[in-house]
C-alpha cells in the first residue's frame, strides 16, 4: 500500500495498485486516475457511501483487471479521518472512493505563491482544527493573517525581536518577544541566554538577585520589568537591558 | 433623426450609464458614429473579453478605463499564478493612443511597477487610480505616481498585494501637489513617514477619504485628525495604544472636530478603552467596518446601538447573535450587512453565532439588501423566514463553513430555503450558495432567479441536470462560478449558446472532460474555452479525461498568448483537432 496525503482533505490516502505492481513502478503515483464506475456519478451521499466495505473495494480492485482498454487501474481510498460519530455527514464513513478530480500529491500543492499552508496531514486521531480544503471557506488571504496575528502562537515569519543588552556583556543579543507568553518564559530565557540569575519579580521590591531586568518603553523611559501586564508590555518594549541591582535607583 | 451632431452629442452626455450608452450605439449608424466619439468612460468586464487596440480604435476621445482580470475565484487560491490578466498590453496602447486620460481603475489584474511610471508619465492630466485586489507592483511604482501624477486626485490601493519595500514612497509626493481628494493605502505594511503624511494632508484642503494602514500608531492619529476635520471616510491604523489618559482625550477631541465623517474602518488591534473615543461621531455614521476588530459582542453592540443611521455594516461573528439582534433594532436604515468568521478553520463554533442572528437582522431591518453572512449552522424554516422578510434582497452570499451541511435541525438538504429566496426575492442579484443541496435547488433557482447575474455555487448539486436548470433558465445569467460539483459534459454541451450571453463561466473540480472541452470550442468560435491543468501535459491526455479547472469567456479578440504552460485555449478548428 503506497501512503501519499490527499490534497481535498489531507486524509492518508492508499491506493490499490494491480497485482504485482509496486508503488515504485506506478509512472506516476499523481496521475489522475480512472473511476472503474462508467457513466455512474461517485455520489458522496452517505447512502452510497454506507454500502462500501473493505472488502468490497478489494472485490472491485480484484475486478478491475478484467476493464477493457488499457486504462489504468488505480483505485484509492480515502481513509477519513475519524472525528466522532456524526453520522450525519458522510465524512464519518470510514471509506469512500475519491473523485477522479481529486488530486493526490505527496507534498502540500503550492502552485500559488498566495495560497496559506493550508495542507495538515492528520493522523487518525480527530484533529483540533478543521480539515481544509483549498479556497475553502471562501475568506482571503489578508483577512485570515489579520487574524491569526491574535493567536498564541507566533505569526509566521514576523517576529517582535528586540535588542538586549547586558551590563558588562560585551556584545548585545536579540530576542523575538513573541516566542514567550509571559514574564516568566521571558526572564528565563533571558537567564539561559546570558547565563545570569535574575529571580522572581515582587511588585514592592522589584527583583531580589544581582540583576535587574529593564525595558525601554515608547516614551524612552526605562522601566522594571513586570510591572505592567504582558500584553500591555509588548506593545511598549523597545529594548531590553539587564542592569546590575546596585544600578537600579528606586523612584 | 435630422438632429446636428453637436445636438445629439450634448444629449448624449447625459447618458452615463454603460449599458444605455452601448443601447444608444445600436441605434443607428449615425448614432453609432456620434456616440463612440463621445464615449469618455470604458468598463471592460473582461480584459480578455476585447483587445486594447479594439476599444482604441472603436473609442478614440477616452478618459476613464476600468477593467477587470482574474475570475473572482481568484480570491480564494483557485486560480494558479501566473493565469494572467496583465496591465501592460492595455498601457502601452493606451499610452500611445490616450494622452488626455484621467482615470484607471482596475481589478484583479497583474500591475508592475513599470507599468505604474508609464502611467505616471503618459497622461499629464491623470487623475485618479484604484487598484482593487491587483497584484505585482511595489512601493516603488508608487513613489513612480506619487512623483509625478501633478494632479492626482485618487490613488486606491483597496486590498492589493503590494509588494510593501519601504514606505519612503509616500514622501515623493511633492510639495505642490494639493488636489489629493482619497487615499487609500490600507493594504500596505510599512511605516510611511508620519511627517511627510502629515504635511501631505495638511494641503490637501479637498481630502475626504483616508484610510491609514496598520502601522499609523494610535497616539499620531489625533494629530492627522487635527488636520482634516473635513473628512467623510476615516480609515484608522492600529487601534491600540498604551492606555494614557492624554492619548485618549486629545482622540476624543479630534474625533468630535470631525463633523463629516460618514464612514469609519481600519480598527486593527483593538483595545476597547479607547473605543469611546469615537462616540461622537457615530450618531452621523451611516458607513462602519470592524471587520478586523477582535472586540467581543458587548464591545461591538455599544457602539452599533450609537449609530442609528447605518446602512453599511462589516464585522466579525464575534457580533454573536446578541448582537445581530442588537442591530435589528437599532439600525432601521441598515442595508447592507457583511459578517466574516473569526476562526475559520475550527470545527466547533467559538462564537455564540447562529441563524438566528441573520434572521434577527432580516426582521428589523426593512431596508436591507444585501448579506453576506458566514455561519456554522442553517436550517431551511430561518431561510424561508428571511426570504419572506425581506423580498427586496438583492445580494445574498451565504458560506455554512462546513462543506454540504444539511439543515442542522431537519438534516434535510438546504433546497427548500435556497429556494424560498429565489422565489420571494424576486430582484435578487447575486446569489452564493453552501450546505447540502441536491438537484432540486437549482431547479427552484432556474425557475425563479430571472433576474439574477452572478451565481456562486460549492460542493452542490447530484448531476448535470442541475447545471441545466441554471443554464436553461436564468435569464439574466452573466457570471457563473463553480467548484467541487457533479456537473459534467451533458449540460454544458446542451447549453452552448447560452455561454455567449454570459461574461464568464469558471468551473473547478467538476466533471468536464477535455473532449466536451474540445468540441464546445468547435461550436462557439466566439467562446474562448481555456483549461487549466497543472498535472502538466495536457496534449498526451485523452479526451474523456476530467480537466481540472475551466474558464470559459466571451469575446472578440480571439484566444489569447499570454498563457503559462499548464493553460491552453482549446482551438477552434476542427481540422487541427489533436
Amino acid at each position: 500500500m503506497h501512503k501519499c496525503r490527499g490534497e481535498s482533505g489531507h486524509h492518508p490516502v492508499t491506493f490499490i495498485h494491480k497485482e504485482n505492481k509496486s508503488p515504485k513502478s506506478c509512472p506516476n503515483p499523481n496521475l489522475l486516475y480512472k473511476t472503474h464506475f462508467p457513466h455512474k456519478q461517485i455520489n458522496p451521499q452517505k447512502q452510497f457511501l454506507n454500502s462500501i466495505t473493505r472488502r468490497k473495494i478489494k472485490k472491485l480492485a480484484g475486478k478491475s483487471r478484467n476493464l477493457p482498454g488499457n486504462q489504468e487501474t488505480w483505485i484509492y481510498l480515502c481513509f477519513i479521518s475519524t472525528r466522532g460519530m456524526d453520522l450525519i455527514n458522510f465524512e464519518a464513513t470510514e471509506l469512500r472512493l475519491g473523485l477522479p478530480e481529486i488530486k493526490l500529491t505527496t507534498s502540500p500543492v503550492n502552485t500559488n505563491k498566495r495560497s496559506a499552508p493550508e495542507m495538515e496531514y492528520s493522523s487518525r486521531s480527530p484533529p483540533p482544527t478543521k480539515a481544509q480544503v483549498v479556497g475553502w471557506p471562501p475568506v482571503r488571504s489578508y483577512r485570515k493573517n489579520i487574524l491569526q496575528g491574535k493567536k498564541s502562537e507566533p505569526e509566521m515569519g514576523s517576529g517582535m525581536y528586540v535588542k538586549v543588552s547586558m551590563d558588562g556583556a560585551p556584545y548585545l543579543r536579540k530576542v523575538d518577544l513573541k516566542v514567550y507568553k509571559s514574564y516568566g518564559e521571558l526572564l528565563k530565557g533571558l537567564e539561559e541566554m546570558f547565563k545570569c540569575i535574575i529571580g522572581l519579580y515582587s511588585e514592592r521590591e522589584g527583583y531580589k538577585s544581582e540583576y535587574a531586568p529593564t525595558y525601554e518603553d515608547k516614551d524612552g523611559d526605562w522601566m522594571l520589568l513586570g510591572d505592567v501586564p504582558w500584553d500591555m508590555f509588548l506593545t511598549s518594549c523597545r529594548r531590553l537591558r539587564i542592569m546590575k541591582s546596585c544600578d537600579v535607583i528606586e523612584s | 433623426m435630422g438632429f446636428p451632431e453637436e445636438v445629439l452629442e450634448h444629449v448624449f452626455s447625459f447618458i452615463t450609464s454603460h449599458t444605455d450608452r452601448n443601447v444608444v450605439s445600436l441605434v443607428c449608424k449615425s448614432w453609432y458614429e456620434i456616440e463612440r466619439w463621445c464615449r469618455r468612460r470604458i468598463f471592460v468586464g473582461n480584459c480578455y473579453a476585447v483587445s486594447p487596440a479594439m476599444m482604441i480604435r472603436r473609442f478614440p476621445e477616452v478618459r476613464s478605463v476600468e477593467l477587470k482580470g482574474k475570475p473572482h475565484f481568484a480570491d480564494f487560491n483557485l486560480v494558479p499564478d501566473g493565469w494572467g490578466g496583465y496591465f501592460y498590453p492595455w498601457i502601452c496602447e493606451m499610452a500611445r493612443a490616450y494622452p488626455w486620460l484621467e482615470e484607471i481603475k482596475l481589478k484583479r489584474m497583474v500591475v508592475t511597477d513599470d507599468n505604474l511610471e508609464l502611467i505616471s508619465k503618459s497622461f499629464k492630466n491623470f487623475k485618479v487610480l484604484v487598484l482593487s485586489s491587483c497584484e505585482g507592483f511595489s512601493t516603488h511604482g508608487l513613489a513612480a505616481i506619487a512623483a509625478n501624477c501633478r494632479n492626482l486626485r485618487e490613488l486606491d490601493l483597496r486590498e492589493s498585494e503590494v509588494e510593501d519595500l519601504s514606505g519612503h514612497w509616500l514622501s515623493h509626493f511633492p510639495d505642490s501637489c494639493t488636489s489629493l481628494q482619497s487615499l487609500n493605502m490600507s493594504c500596505l505594511s510599512s511605516e510611511v513617514s508620519f511627517s511627510a503624511l502629515q504635511r501631505l494632508i495638511a494641503r490637501s484642503p479637498n481630502l475626504k477619504t483616508l484610510r491609514l494602514n496598520r502601522a499609523v500608531p494610535l497616539e499620531k492619529l489625533s494629530t492627522l485628525l487635527r488636520r482634516a476635520p473635513q473628512l467623510v471616510e476615516l480609515g484608522t491604523g492600529a487601534y491600540s495604544a498604551e492606555i494614557r489618559p492624554d492619548v485618549y482625550a486629545n482622540l476624543t477631541e479630534a474625533f468630535s472636530r470631525c463633523k463629516e465623517v460618514k464612514g469609519l474602518s481600519g480598527f486593527w488591534d483593538v483595545l476597547p478603552s479607547y473605543l469611546p473615543a469615537i462616540y461622537s461621531v457615530c450618531s452621523r455614521l451611516t458607513s462602519l467596518n470592524l471587520s478586523y476588530a477582535t472586540i467581543q459582542s458587548p464591545d461591538v453592540t455599544k457602539i452599533i446601538t450609537q449609530c442609528p443611521n447605518l446602512q453599511s455594516l462589516s464585522v466579525l461573528d464575534y457580533i454573536e447573535d446578541t448582537g445581530l439582534n442588537a442591530l435589528s433594532l437599532s439600525c432601521k436604515d441598515l442595508r447592507e450587512l457583511r459578517v466574516f468568521p473569526s476562526d475559520p478553520f475550527v470545527a466547533n463554533a467559538n462564537v455564540s453565532l447562529t441563524e438566528q442572528g441573520l434572521v434577527a437582522v432580516s426582521e428589523g431591518c426593512s431596508k436591507l439588501q444585501s448579506v453576506l453572512y458566514f455561519c456554522r449552522q442553517m436550517s431551511n424554516s430561518a431561510l424561508t423566514t428571511i426570504a419572506k422578510n425581506r423580498p427586496n434582497l438583492t445580494c445574498f452570499r451565504l458560506c455554512i463553513l462546513e462543506p454540504r451541511a444539511p439543515d442542522y435541525l431537519t438534516f434535510e438538504p438546504l433546497d427548500v430555503g435556497f429556494g424560498a429566496i429565489v422565489e420571494h426575492c424576486k430582484q435578487l442579484q447575486r446569489l452564493s450558495l453552501s450546505g447540502l443541496l441536491t438537484d432540486r435547488v437549482f431547479e427552484y433557482i432556474g425557475k425563479w432567479a430571472k433576474k439574477l447575474e452572478m451565481l456562486s455555487i460549492a460542493f452542490a448539486g447530484d448531476s448535470d441536470l442541475g447545471l441545466h436548470h441554471v443554464l436553461s433558465g436564468c435569464d439574466s445569467l452573466r457570471k457563473l462560478e463553480i467548484r467541487d460539483c457533479p456537473f459534467g459534459d451533458k449540460a454544458l454541451l446542451a447549453n452552448v449558446s447560452k455561454l455567449e450571453t454570459m461574461r464568464s463561466l469558471w468551473m473547478s473540480s467538476c466533471s468536464v472532460s477535455l473532449g466536451a472541452c474540445k468540441r464546445l470550442s468547435q461550436k462557439m468560435p466566439r467562446l474562448n474555452v481555456e483549461v487549466i491543468d497543472e498535472q502538466g501535459d495536457l496534449d498526451s491526455r485523452p479526451d474523456n479525461c476530467h480537466v481540472e479547472k475551466l474558464y470559459i469567456y466571451r469575446t472578440v479578440a480571439g484566444p489569447r498568448f499570454d498563457m503559462p504552460s499548464f493553460i491552453r485555449t482549446m482551438d477552434q478548428n476542427p481540422t487541427y483537432r489533436s
